[in-house]
């Protein structure tokens, strides 16, 4: 393992029956980093994943994982990897500890290291007084722990997260952010996918956003959201001549637009100073501007500047005020 | 190898901790046997005693009814995220179903044992000699892993683990249309083809002469024959399944 690179995918495609779930992606991801594969339901982020843990092959492309290649040494890719899924993979018949046990005979530890790797384990991942529990009586967050620490039985060089998130709620997704937070800079690489911005934002060193089996924008975070602007002061107008003139006054700068609803949004860093300042520069006589909101940048925003269309998901307002 | 007895730990482990479903497969032969023999039996002619004519016939039933939980264990791990971390653990299907079946055919040991002590109990006295009894046991064990098998296949073949408890019901009631409750002879004629020809009756008349000793005819042949044939042909299925759930 001498690859510079964790992962390595080019041209990855796959179809099932006519719907084409990948249309070549390319991907790369450095050793010991954290990487996020952001994107809607159905971009197409589990197939990749699935790909490059060998659980299925691609139709066209390559892709090598942990310096293998994920076809033909697929073995020695399941050996470097790990992988966990959407669905909590573990026993709920068997109690915290059987199940980390068994994955580490699975993962070819002798009895007494897995036993040793179990209890270590579970003390990391705050379980070792649910250890002795069967899971079925764990809350969805200590089953995500478990299913995490499952992943990790084996010191994986690569550690595969298919939406380590989705369903939890707030102190579940804060428990995984921790997990996923002490991976990063110990030595693993994470690849993670997610369908949340904020997610990717706080986890990954580099966040590819996939939209219809196809990679439409790369990099880190903060180049991303410099396509979009972090973040959006929405001014909603009080007549339609007033939305003509600081239309026609912001131009190009407005970012989002809607006639009908009387408002136009323009970037902002969110500072209160800036705010005042563009407040004063679009409406001097203050009459103009109703109300405003400073909207906070989500995937929805990402998706419209990148594809020209929205993700389908709700907007998330913040701090409405008066004028 | 290591692999397959790590999961045939797993599913041991898993039986013992479903108490309703074990203790259905360990009471319900026993129960049904008790049913047969002193509710019907009075009225059903065999030419022997009643409880000596139907042991073979509750122990194919128990294996049966045994062996199709397998279906549901199976399907009930493909339908969860457990599969996908075992393949990425280069756990391959053979050793997670493997593992489902030697549970499957230690689940039916037991129940047969038990079959087997309050037949005594009730006056079940077999004739058979030593070789006999291994000869029975082979026979007996050949159709409990072939029909667990073919359950993990079901299992395979199944969207949810509900669908695949309905091949249990299937198996339960496959022994009915055979001489494994009455002499076929007794049952109407447009039966007689299928009761005579079904893989169930071979096997009963297989043990029954065993444990008897009374003569067997061809029926070791043909019972080893559908025994076999199931086997390979489910593994074969199962194996084939697997991959194409997984893909």
């Amino acid at each position: 393992m001498t690859h510079e690179l964790a992962v390595e995918a080019t041209g990855l495609e796959k179809s099932y029956g006519a719907v084409k779930v990948l249309a070549g992606i390319d991907l790369r991801v450095e050793r010991g980093s954290v990487f996020a594969l952001l994107g809607p339901n159905g971009a197409g982020k589990t197939t990749t994943v699935r790909i490059l843990s060998t659980l299925i092959r691609a139709d066209a492309g390559h892709a090598r994982v942990a310096g293998f290649d994920v076809v033909r040494d697929r073995r020695r890719v399941r050996r470097s990897i790990s992988l966990t899924g959407q669905y909590a993979a573990v026993d709920e018949l068997q109690t915290g500890e059987e199940n980390l046990r068994m994955m580490g005979r699975l993962s070819r530890l002798p009895g007494s290291r897995a036993r040793r790797r179990a209890r270590e384990l579970l003390e990391r991942f705050d379980l070792a007084d649910a250890g002795g529990r069967r899971v079925a009586t764990y809350s969805g967050g200590m089953r995500r722990r478990l299913d995490l620490a499952a992943s990790l039985v084996a010191n994986p060089a690569v550690i595969f997260l298919d939406e380590p998130t989705t369903g939890l709620d707030p102190r579940g997704r804060q428990a995984v952010w921790q997990v996923v937070g002490a991976l990063a800079g110990s030595g693993v690489t994470v690849f993670l996918t997610t369908q949340y911005l904020e997610e990717a934002d706080r986890l990954a060193d580099r966040i590819a956003v996939l939209d219809g089996g196809r990679v439409v924008a790369d990099g880190t975070s903060a180049q991303l959201k410099q396509k979009v602007a972090e973040q959006r002061l929405d001014l909603e107008l009080a007549d339609a001549s007033a939305f003509q003139d600081i239309a026609g006054l912001l131009g190009g700068r407005a970012v989002q637009r809607d006639s009908g609803r009387l408002t136009i949004g323009v970037p902002t860093d969110g500072s209160a100073a800036h705010v005042r300042a563009l407040l004063d520069e679009v409406d001097p006589g203050r009459r103009a501007v109703r109300r405003f909101a400073v909207h906070t940048a989500t995937l929805d925003d990402v998706f419209l500047a990148l594809t020209g269309r929205t993700a389908g998901r709700p907007e998330k307002e913040k701090e409405t005020a008066n004028v | 190898m290591s692999d397959s007895l790590t999961m045939v730990g797993r599913s041991l482990r898993l039986t013992m901790r479903t108490p309703d479903a074990l203790l259905t497969s360990l009471l319900l032969p026993v129960m049904l046997m008790l049913l047969f023999v002193y509710l019907f039996g009075g009225a059903i002619q065999t030419g022997t005693r009643y409880v000596t004519y139907v042991v073979p016939g509750v122990l194919l039933l128990c294996a049966g009814f045994g062996a199709s939980l397998t279906a549901v264990s199976v399907s009930h791990d493909m339908t969860g995220g457990i599969v996908d971390r075992f393949r990425s653990l280069d756990v391959g299907g053979a050793a997670v179903l493997a593992g489902h079946v030697a549970a499957s055919v230690a689940r039916n040991l037991a129940s047969t044992v038990l079959v087997f002590g309050v037949a005594f109990l009730i006056g079940f006295r077999p004739s058979a000699q030593p070789l006999d009894w291994l000869a029975a046991g082979g026979v007996l064990l050949v159709f409990m892993l072939a029909i667990s098998w073919l359950s993990a296949a079901i299992g395979l073949l199944a969207r949810s683990p509900e669908a695949a408890g309905g091949f249990t019901f299937f198996m339960a009631f496959l022994p009915y249309p055979s001489s494994a409750f009455v002499p076929i002879e007794t049952m109407p004629t447009w039966l007689h083809g299928f009761a005579e020809n079904q893989p169930v009756t071979p096997v009963i008349e297989t043990l029954r002469g065993l444990l008897l000793g009374t003569p067997v005819g061809t029926s070791p042949w043909q019972a080893l024959a559908w025994c076999l044939g199931i086997l390979v042909a489910s593994v074969a299925l199962a194996g084939v399944l697997f991959r194409r759930r997984t893909a």
